[in-house]
């Protein structure tokens, strides 16, 4: 096995950390004012469209990584 | 706290030995009733009974009743109706072939009981950097979080003893990490499904007795999405599943779709003349944490399961750094 699992496994746990610091500093202060009874409802869509946007680039990163520490387990 | 040492105990005990005293029962009861699968790592025709679940999730309910009666806590509550939810799930997909989209759907049905008793906070707690508040959000991440957790736990149920002895260390890791946070009522909530794992590991491990099927694997995910929910630590619950997650992410990355296991045609591992197991040149077979194991040589069924508890242990001892790191913040 050597440590190439233990590296994805350690290269994920580094990505938690980061995107967690990304989604607090990004999402964390945004408050939308001037809707009135709305501004919740529209605060609250705009965080989930940058969440997921952050989830996808999450997911590519880490799919980059898979393919750098497993490149040639996956082509065989 | 130590009020809570004597429903810890109490709780812990239960849980331990109605699964270690029911399981040999339902064992003789499933084959009685000749429901058994061919054990297909084994060189000769073994065969093996299943599910497994009924005495995990009636160790499960036990404990948590015996907890409840001390605690009181909605949050129990939540559990206890998330996970047999989450059982009866794995029995029907168990005794009818279900199609790839049922489980992820129907689970996230079982998640409802979290949001309607209130057992949740809807701040997201991350390490280092503190919490973020997304009210609406939160309700979408706890309808995903079961499917994800109760289908990652099910996805590495392929060896013997796997499911049961993963969800030993990731389970004790997260009980650890709540202790860390200072979250001690869902910590001592937490602790059955460990104790539960354990004793059904005795009858899991190689050679299984009995294998847990989707109603068991289903259980143990969905029990332990929702401690991680209602504890508020849901990070660190993804940090000490990070095996489980990597088969997954690696699976779906590879086939490109939700598909159940039984639906691919390419197999990702074989076997040599000595029934060791080894990865496959097959180019359509899925990429998972096993063929990874194997891609350094053929190994025993044991040699394999042990590759990922270590893992395992690595994840979990990750989890319980993040945890210390939650106390502190830039």
């Amino acid at each position: 096995m050597k440590f190439g699992l233990f590296g994805f496994l350690f290269g994920m746990w580094l990505l938690i950390i980061v995107g967690g610091g990304i989604v607090v500093t990004i999402l964390g202060p945004i408050s939308i004012s001037g809707f009135g009874e709305f501004d919740w409802f529209i605060g609250s869509v705009i965080k989930a469209i940058i969440a997921i946007i952050l989830v996808v680039i999450w997911i590519l990163i880490l799919s980059k990584l898979k393919n750098l520490i497993f490149k040639k387990e996956i082509k065989s | 706290m130590i009020e809570l040492i004597l429903p810890a105990v109490a709780s812990c005990i239960v849980a331990f030995f109605v699964v270690f005293l029911m399981t040999p029962l339902l064992i003789k009861f499933l084959g009685k009733r000749n429901l058994v699968v061919k054990d297909v790592n084994k060189k000769e025709d073994v065969m093996v009974v299943r599910p497994g679940g009924p005495s995990i999730i009636i160790g499960i309910i036990a404990s948590e009743i015996v907890l409840y009666a001390f605690l009181q806590l909605n949050e129990i509550l939540a559990i206890i109706i998330t996970t047999s939810a989450a059982f009866v799930i794995g029995y029907i997909d168990d005794r009818k072939v279900m199609g790839g989209w049922f489980k992820p759907v129907a689970l996230a049905f079982a998640a409802i009981p979290i949001i309607a008793l209130g057992a949740y906070d809807s701040n997201l707690a991350f390490p280092l950097f503190g919490t973020v508040q997304i009210p609406v959000l939160y309700l979408a991440l706890i309808v995903f979080m079961i499917p994800i957790t109760g289908n990652t736990i099910n996805s590495i149920d392929v060896l013997n003893g796997v499911a049961s002895g993963f969800m030993v260390i990731a389970s004790f890791s997260l009980s650890i990490c709540l202790f860390i946070v200072q979250n001690y009522e869902i910590a001592i909530v937490s602790l059955p499904l460990g104790f539960v794992s354990l004793a059904f590991y005795k009858y899991h491990k190689v050679p299984s007795k009995i294998f847990p099927g989707d109603s068991g694997a289903l259980t143990f995910g969905a029990m332990y999405g929702t401690i991680a929910i209602v504890g508020g630590v849901e990070i660190l619950a993804a940090v000490a599943l990070l095996p489980a997650v990597i088969n997954s992410f690696l699976f779906l990355s590879s086939v490109k779709r939700i598909v159940e296991h039984r639906q691919i045609k390419g197999k990702p591992v074989e076997h040599t003349d000595d029934f060791l197991l080894k990865a496959t040149d097959d180019k359509t077979a899925p990429v998972t944490l096993v063929r990874l194991i194997l891609a350094g040589g053929p190994l025993s069924e044991k040699q394999v399961g042990f590759a990922i508890f270590k893992l395992a242990i690595f994840s979990g001892i990750l989890a319980i750094i993040t945890a210390f790191m939650m106390g502190v913040s830039f």
